[in-house]
């Protein structure tokens, strides 16, 4: 073994986009020193570009397998793939975080700089081959995450979201660091080949200190991704957090967590999936039932798209729980639909919304159609796609999921999958019919489509809609997103 | 000498008393300081389990986790402080905004 603290180029190479940007990250931090007038102009340009700069270690390293430092980090076809839907989420956030963070006086660049952050903690995770890593870069996105719910400081609801997530999420790291521990114990190492092959060899798979820990892991890890029953956070966090950062954590956060849980459960405890199947089969369908039965009886716009993000949480792990290829690339796939169509949901609450975070409710948006045909057919589009119907992205993502889950025989999850869609329709198409069919309130000012929040708009729906008549090179991107086997 | 079981036990006693105190205290501070208990409980585990493996990944990860953990409590702590500035109080259960 090498013990030179000296990073190798090679070493860097697995890391690069995490690197880029945590190093772009600080470059704003440091730009703070400047004028404020010129920092924050600077500050959303730079976090674009440390995004668009992530590409590049992403096309070095494409597909092949590597790994570094000393086996900590690795990076294969899913890590490039998770890494690409992260780097798009972060870019996409910018989008509509220049207007929004305006509008809410929260234009300070720090802002941008824990995006960054937390998107560099993302990556990190899709790249761990070791529970360290894992347990680092969880952190790493969540502090994150907590300083960023708490974004809007003066704001009770921001405050009490930020506490919420604060003691929820730490609570659930604890979980998740005691979990580890027990494997740790169990398996008598903390690298996942390392206890692949210990529960291969030694037949540490029937011991009970491991299969508690496995499913401490998993508690830890479900609740970041808003999974039943780990979900009571969701609703008060999406709803009081700014409209713009519960986009980015809907999604990023999301994301990330379904790569750790792929990686760690498909490779580290890929020979006790029969252990661990049903438990995630029972997850995925409650999550389904709660996420879409609780959405129907939401009035606010924010905490109704807190349920649905809840709902598609259950519909990504149902590709997890198939526990196959086809599953991993279906969830691939899954997320990168999921991200153009929520965050474009989102960039429409955002576009809709008041200064101070008002006109949330379902009813402010009557006949928005007649304030803004642009963000309302838009917002139908994203509507259709999040209830899986054709010819949308949302409707594919579901479709790859479903037959993943087909393949691995797990008929009555996919029936269950395709019921709650049926009452996910109901709830989304209650804001296209406001949208449309409503007279708006008569104060109600037109709502001009600004700059770029009116790209990122065009550029969601013009994606969701492309994933979902073409689908066919996505999918062949997502068929690579291979784990590596160690 | 100890036998690693009695650490262990110890450990999954003191990770279970940091779950109750969360679940049933209503000050953010105590149960935060519920949440500092079930890291070292997984800490005195990894550094048992360590001694017990002859191996340092465990007494590595004593130190991230030393290191995480006071990254949280510097966010916890002005998350807490914000909130007590514009309302005076830090009751979980006064913290009603929104429904919890």
């Amino acid at each position: 073994m090498n013990h030179s603290f000296v990073p190798k180029a090679a070493d860097m190479l697995v890391v690069g986009p995490e690197t880029i940007v945590a190093a772009a990250a600080m470059l704003i931090l440091l730009a703070e020193l400047m004028p404020a007038r010129i920092s924050k102009a600077a500050a959303p340009w730079i976090a674009a570009l440390g995004l668009l700069a992530s590409f590049i270690p992403m096309t070095t390293t494409g597909i092949s397998v590597r790994t570094g430092f000393s086996g900590m980090v690795v990076t294969d076809g899913f890590a490039v793939l998770m890494k690409a839907v992260l780097a798009v989420t972060g870019l996409l956030t910018i989008g509509f975080s220049t207007h929004y963070i305006k509008r809410e006086d929260l234009d300070r660049a720090e802002y941008y700089a824990l995006v960054l952050f937390a998107i560099s903690g993302m990556m990190l995770m899709a790249s761990s081959a070791n529970l360290i890593m894992v347990f680092l870069s969880l952190e790493i996105l969540s502090i994150s995450l907590y300083v960023l719910s708490g974004f809007a400081r003066t704001q009770p609801r921001s405050q009490e979201a930020s506490l919420k997530y604060f003691l929820l999420g730490s609570f659930a790291s604890a979980f998740l660091l005691y979990g580890i521990a027990l494997v740790y114990g169990g398996a008598g190492t903390i690298s996942l080949a390392g206890i692949a092959n210990a529960i291969a060899s030694e037949g540490a798979a029937r011991n009970p200190v491991l299969l508690a820990g496995a499913g401490l892991i998993a508690v830890g890890l479900g609740f970041k991704v808003a999974a039943v029953p780990f979900q009571m956070w969701t609703p008060d966090v999406y709803e009081g957090a700014p409209s713009s950062v519960t986009a980015f954590m809907s999604v990023g956060a999301k994301a990330a967590g379904f790569a750790a849980l792929a990686r760690v459960f498909l490779t580290a405890f890929g020979d006790i999936k029969v252990d661990w199947m049903p438990a995630l089969w029972a997850v995925a369908a409650l999550t389904m039932i709660v996420g879409n039965v609780v959405a129907v009886a939401q009035t606010d716009i924010k905490r109704m798209l807190a349920y649905s993000s809840i709902a598609h949480a259950g519909y990504i792990l149902v590709g997890l729980a198939a526990a196959n290829q086809a599953g991993v690339s279906a969830l691939v796939f899954y997320l990168a639909a999921y991200l153009f169509m929520n965050l474009g949901a989102w960039a429409v609450v955002i576009l809709a919304g008041r200064r101070g975070e008002a006109g949330t409710e379902i009813d402010s948006y009557n006949g928005l159609f007649w304030r803004n045909p642009g963000a309302a057919a838009a917002m139908g589009v994203f509507m259709f796609a999040l209830a899986g119907l054709p010819p949308t992205g949302g409707f594919m993502a579901k479709f790859y999921v479903f037959s993943a889950a087909l393949q691995a025989n797990m008929v009555g999850l996919v029936v269950i999958g395709a019921l709650t869609s049926l009452v996910s329709v109901y709830y989304y198409a209650r804001v296209t019919v406001v949208m449309f069919m409503r007279d708006p309130e008569p104060d109600a000012a037109p709502i001009s489509t600004r700059g770029l929040l009116g790209v990122t708009l065009a550029v969601t729906a013009a994606a969701t809609i492309y994933l979902g008549v073409l689908p066919g090179q996505l999918f062949q991107l997502a068929g690579l997103a291979q784990i590596a086997r160690p | 000498m100890v036998p690693t079981a009695h650490y262990v036990i110890l450990s999954a006693l003191l990770f279970t008393t940091g779950v109750v105190g969360v679940l049933v205290r209503r000050n953010p501070i105590i149960m935060f300081m519920s949440i500092e208990l079930m890291l070292n409980s997984a800490n005195l585990a990894f550094v048992a389990f360590a001694r017990h493996l002859r191996s340092l990944d465990g007494q590595v990860f004593v130190f991230i986790v030393m290191a995480v953990a006071a990254a949280e409590v510097a966010v916890g702590l002005a998350i807490i402080v914000a909130i007590f500035r514009t309302r005076a109080t830090i009751d979980v259960d006064e913290l009603n905004v929104m429904k919890w």
